[in-house]
């Protein structure tokens, strides 16, 4: 299966860009914009066997902790940094949006709509901790610490004074996005966000 | 560090050092990997061999200024050389290693090569597909050309008279083994401390000469910290009555001072927590405090067993050299800075760090890793969590095998000979 979120960050991609891939896995992501793209892409993650996958396939990978920040990547390094779907994982989301601008010229983030219906109406009216498809972990052993909304993170932006270049909303990872997006907040399982700094 | 007995391991056998009558004897004999009696994934048996470069032309020049000639490079080899020639890694050694990396030198010898562990059929360095070459360094008291070889301007060992060497120096003269092995290009470049110091040289020197490098707990430059323990251990074999100057062939050697110097390096590639958990404050073979100097703790005797039998393999003055090869290592001096010395690199890189290695902690390979990215290098790195210090790179077999094996694996398939 071609992950449809994988071909819409791609589409946002340049063509022969520098890419950085944060909490790049496997390397799945980071592949196919090498191979579609022509970028010069390398990831980061903080995961031993993901490092060893990466360097399986010749990717260039780095180990390291994106709790501890960037520190390592030099200011405007990049023309992109990507995070997919990691960003609700991490302990200080708002420090690595800050860092992914700092290292790139334009960062990717997507992750999981928290305020998707399913969520709400668990909430609502089972009264539990919601678990999904996108969310499938108890609340006890979820890696998800930092779960947030399209309004969120819309909101975080302009906080961090970033500019939103495209804002794209999917109902799946395996689904076309919708021709026309109505009520994204409460319609979209997932959302890309690129942006800038302004 | 290295080569030398890991922590784990039981103490070394004893092993003479190499003289120049014993050089020519061994000159002809051997050849690789008969694999007899050895274990499964043994490299097998195999033989130190010797080639000396002593025709015109052949003289090493050095980066300290003038040329050592004639000189002999000792080194072994293990699997085969593919017929295209493009399957031989170079595995260096450090500061107390030599050529004998893998398998045994007889069918009863009870001590492998240093790193056994990584390099044999189906291992990280897996011979059934790699040639892998491994030599004593030009400066070294294995078989290679070194203080205590014969000079022959004055008929006697050279002793103090021996010049300056590098690590510069001591990748050239693997550059030449390479020439008269009849390898163009090698396949990659692999090494730890010292070892991982050639293994930058040769990225930056011959990058034209190797396709992939894994450097292991070492650093661009020698630190600080490093070159006041190396200083440390000099000045205990200088202070050595035996030392006479460096010219004590013949005689006594100042195994007194080697030894000394070699407990205080021992230090530097422990960690507290490793000393900790193998000998913590234990009494070696008492209830109480003996009221003495003796060694009562068993840390105390561990040390003076490593630093004597020490003696027994390793020549004062090759430390000497040795050590100031690496403290003179510092790849941004010729070049200005570190992205300027990697600006015409063409290699890819694994970059492997120790999380408890202190003489060479992970920020130093992360500057490596840093400095090549700068220039869009290709490069990878990885952190080995290990508590083992600096000797991790010695010992830590599964957490490195898999990642190493997996680089040279897909670093094989973009491999192109020159030409």
């Amino acid at each position: 299966m071609r992950r449809i979120d994988y071909k819409l960050i791609e589409d946002l991609v340049p063509h022969g860009s520098t890419v950085l891939d944060l909490a790049c896995g496997d390397g799945e992501l980071l592949s196919q914009l090498i191979r579609d793209k022509g970028v010069r892409g390398s990831g980061v993650d903080v995961s031993q066997e993901a490092v060893e996958a990466c360097v399986r396939k010749g990717l260039s990978v780095f180990h390291g902790d994106l709790d501890a920040g960037l520190a390592d990547f030099a200011d405007g390094s990049h023309d992109v940094v990507i995070l997919s779907m990691s960003l609700q994982q991490l302990r200080r989301p708002r420090m690595i949006v800050r860092e992914m601008v700092r290292v790139g010229r334009q960062a990717i983030v997507s992750f999981p709509n928290f305020a998707h219906w399913t969520p709400r109406l668990q909430l609502f009216l089972g009264g539990r901790m919601p678990v999904s498809r996108d969310l499938p972990y108890q609340w006890w052993d979820t890696p998800n610490i930092h779960l947030c909304t399209i309004k969120d993170f819309r909101a975080l932006c302009l906080e961090e004074g970033l500019c939103i270049e495209h804002e794209l909303y999917l109902s799946g990872v395996d689904r076309q996005p919708p021709r026309r997006a109505v009520l994204p907040n409460l319609m979209a399982r997932l959302s890309i966000f690129a942006v800038t700094r302004c | 560090m290295g080569g030398g007995p890991p922590l784990s391991s039981p103490p070394p056998t004893s092993r003479v050092v190499m003289t120049a009558a014993k050089r020519t004897e061994r000159k002809e004999i051997g050849d690789v990997a008969m694999s007899l009696g050895a274990d499964a994934g043994s490299a097998g048996i195999v033989r130190t061999k010797h080639v000396t470069f002593d025709q015109p032309g052949q003289e090493l020049g050095l980066e300290g200024g003038g040329t050592l000639a004639p000189f002999t490079v000792a080194y072994e080899t293990y699997g085969e050389l593919s017929e295209r020639r493009d399957n031989a890694i170079l595995v260096t050694h450090a500061l107390s290693g030599d050529a004998h990396v893998a398998g045994l030198h007889s069918a009863n010898d009870k001590r492998p090569g240093w790193w056994d562990m990584m390099i044999g059929p189906g291992k990280g360095l897996d011979t059934d597909k790699y040639f892998v070459i491994s030599s004593n360094v030009i400066g070294g008291c294995s078989g290679s050309t070194g203080p205590a070889s014969e000079n022959p301007a004055t008929g006697r060992p050279y002793g103090t008279d021996f010049p300056i060497i590098t690590i510069a120096d001591m990748v050239n003269a693997q550059a030449m083994l390479l020439d008269h092995l009849g390898i163009k290009k090698l396949l990659a470049a692999v090494g730890g401390s010292m070892g991982g110091m050639q293994v930058l040289e040769w990225a930056v020197s011959h990058p034209e000469r190797v396709h992939l490098c894994v450097p292991l707990a070492t650093a661009a430059r020698q630190p600080t910290q490093a070159i006041a323990f190396n200083e440390v251990g000099r000045q205990a074999i200088m202070a050595d009555p035996d030392w006479r100057g460096g010219h004590y062939y013949g005689g006594k050697p100042p195994a007194k001072g080697l030894s000394v110097a070699r407990m205080i390096g021992h230090i530097t590639y422990l960690s507290d927590e490793a000393m900790q958990e193998k000998f913590g404050r234990r009494l070696r073979d008492s209830h109480d405090y003996s009221f003495t100097f003796s060694a009562d703790f068993e840390v105390e005797s561990y040390l003076r067993h490593q630093g004597l039998s020490f003696t027994n393999r390793f020549d004062a003055n090759t430390y000497l050299y040795i050590t100031r090869a690496l403290d003179y290592f510092d790849l941004t001096r010729r070049h200005g800075s570190l992205v300027q010395a990697f600006r015409d690199v063409t290699a890819r890189f694994l970059v492997l760090a120790f999380s408890s290695d202190w003489l060479h902690p992970p920020y130093q390979l992360k500057e490596i890793v840093t400095a090549l990215r700068a220039t869009h290098k290709h490069v990878s790195y990885y952190e080995v969590e290990s508590h083992y210090g600096h000797d991790a790179f010695l010992l830590e077999r599964e957490k490195m095998e898999g990642i190493i094996g997996a680089f040279l694996a897909s670093g094989a398939r973009t491999f192109a000979l020159p030409g």
